[in-house]
């Protein structure tokens, strides 16, 4: 992979692991990350927020071709900043707040000046998510079957 | 000729006043909260999402308010509000093989890698009525022990190693995943739309079928391959960006049947599978489908349809309980006009029978007194 292709990658992948966390961000996380933002920016709605629908899909067998499994409520916003960026907030379920503050956070993240804000957010959800997995995989692996044989007295 | 009657505007309204003041019982009690309904009746939660075909758990548990715990009403509640809604897209394929892991078993592998993960599990348990939860008593934390993180291999996995199980299901080349919500059904139908319907089918006519493929009718010889609950990741294609975004994780539950062999003179003798694949967590659910996946697929093995899970109109038709219950209920509602013509026609025949067989009518009054 040339150079030029692998940063257009790196950007790419780095506001899609920003999208994701910010899609699972609490509100209130998402609401103290605009308190800390000072002045604040112009923000216009270009769509939304709104809430619909998206078709889940799994995969026959687990890995083979794709079936359309049920719905998810989904809500989504788009704004553009004064200065033109354009966010995008996506995220399950009915919250439309929520949405539209990924969607300013997703555009802010494009902004040099906002960078630092919106990754300490998204890092700040990252360890959140990580250490909840963490406790959960604890909680599981807790209740892993540790098989033993008996040995049998005749030889 | 139709007579339009009008009435019970008043009746029905203090009716529905009635089902609220019901709903909300003794004042007294403290009005349980959707949050508690999420948290404490979760499994109720997940039935209603799953055969809703809608996952939102905090809409599912409002309608398990809403329905005062009735769960096809409930269901029903929250497929009527589905239909308000527009639709965005469709997901990229959830990967189950990349699971965080809440619960996976297998019946067939004692020592398979990543071990047997019990879970939050109902089994071993005696079935014995907890009086400790008659009342609000502390309940300890789990105990945590080392995991490890990486992805679970699937059981399918294994033995499709040694090329002793059948491939994941694929479809004919540029096939578009039928979507019953869309299309009406037109039998016979691909798989992929029978995985849909199943998966939103009712449990109870579901379970009732796979029992019935153990005890005898259609018989396909079941292991339970793996069980495995946990969340994936729901992604979405955003067409602005040109790549796929995560929306959060949705909880699942998965089951991998593994069957009797099958061979023909183009295949070896191999295993077979049913797929079963359930919002929220229900391993019942997604047991059953599994089997009756499995049953459904007896043309595609050249087994012979005798029974009624292998028979995918019937089963089909009938699997899902809004339609059911639709149907069924709708009995209940006002059919003077039918039937004062039936009562009519019967009325006829009788008094024809009367005169032929000659009997005297006030005769037959006594005796029916």
């Amino acid at each position: 992979m040339d150079a030029i292709k692998q940063n257009t990658g790196m950007a790419m992948n780095g506001r899609k692991r920003a999208m994701g966390l910010l899609a699972r961000a609490s509100t209130a996380e998402l609401q103290a990350g605009w308190q800390s933002i000072e002045p604040k920016p112009e923000v216009h709605p270009v769509r939304g927020p709104e809430t619909g629908l998206v078709m889940v899909r799994g995969r026959i067998g687990g890995g083979g071709d794709a079936f359309n499994l049920g719905e998810a409520t989904v809500s989504r916003a788009t704004v553009r900043l004064g200065s033109g960026e354009i966010g995008h907030g996506q995220l399950l379920g009915n919250d439309r707040e929520k949405a539209h503050l990924a969607a300013v956070f997703d555009a802010l993240h494009q902004r040099p000046e906002h960078r630092s804000v919106v990754d300490q957010l998204i890092g700040a959800v990252e360890r959140r998510i990580h250490a909840e997995d963490r406790k959960h995989a604890e909680q599981t692996a807790a209740t892993r079957v540790d098989f033993f044989t008996m040995v049998r007295g005749d030889n | 000729m139709y007579v339009a009657v009008k009435g019970g505007e008043a009746a029905i309204a203090n009716a529905h006043q009635l089902l609220a003041d019901r709903r909300r019982g003794d004042r007294s009690l403290p009005a349980i909260s959707i949050d508690q309904i999420v948290a404490q009746l979760g499994l109720a939660v997940d039935r209603v999402m799953a055969e809703a075909s809608l996952y939102d758990r905090e809409l599912a548990a409002l309608a398990v308010r809403q329905a005062r715990g009735d769960m096809i009403e409930a269901i029903f509640i929250l497929r009527a509000y589905r239909t308000t809604l527009p639709r965005f897209g469709m997901s990229v394929p959830v990967d189950t093989a990349a699971m965080k892991i809440e619960r996976r078993i297998s019946a067939t592998y004692k020592d398979l890698p990543g071990g047997q993960l019990l879970g939050p599990t109902f089994d071993y348990t005696h079935r014995l009525l907890d009086p400790s939860l008659l009342s609000d008593e502390p309940v300890a934390e789990p105990t945590r022990r080392a995991a490890d993180e990486s992805a679970m291999m699937r059981v399918s996995d294994i033995l499709a190693g040694e090329g002793l199980i059948e491939g994941d299901g694929q479809m004919p080349e540029d096939h578009v995943p039928g979507d019953l919500t869309r299309e009406p059904l037109e039998f016979p139908l691909n798989r992929d739309l029978r995985l849909q319907a199943l998966a939103r089918g009712d449990e109870g006519f579901l379970l009732a079928l796979a029992y019935s493929t153990q005890r005898g009718y259609a018989r396909t010889h079941p292991f339970v391959g793996e069980v495995r609950i946990g969340e994936v990741d729901v992604e979405l294609d955003i067409p602005e960006l040109g790549f796929a975004v995560s929306l959060g994780p949705i909880q699942v539950t998965e089951c991998q049947m593994v069957n009797q062999f099958q061979g023909s003179t183009k295949n070896p003798p191999q295993f077979t599978r049913g797929y079963g694949l359930v919002f929220g967590q229900s391993e019942r659910k997604a047991m059953a489908m599994s089997l009756v996946d499995r049953a459904l697929r007896a043309g595609e093995f050249g087994e012979d349809i005798v029974a009624p899970a292998q028979d995918e109109e019937f089963v089909i038709s009938h699997s899902d309980n809004v339609q059911a219950t639709g149907f069924v209920e709708h009995l209940k509602l006002p059919h003077y006009v039918d039937f004062q013509a039936e009562l009519d026609l019967v009325r006829r025949m009788r008094a024809e029978y009367d005169a032929k067989s000659g009997i005297d009518k006030d005769g037959a009054r006594e005796a029916a007194e």
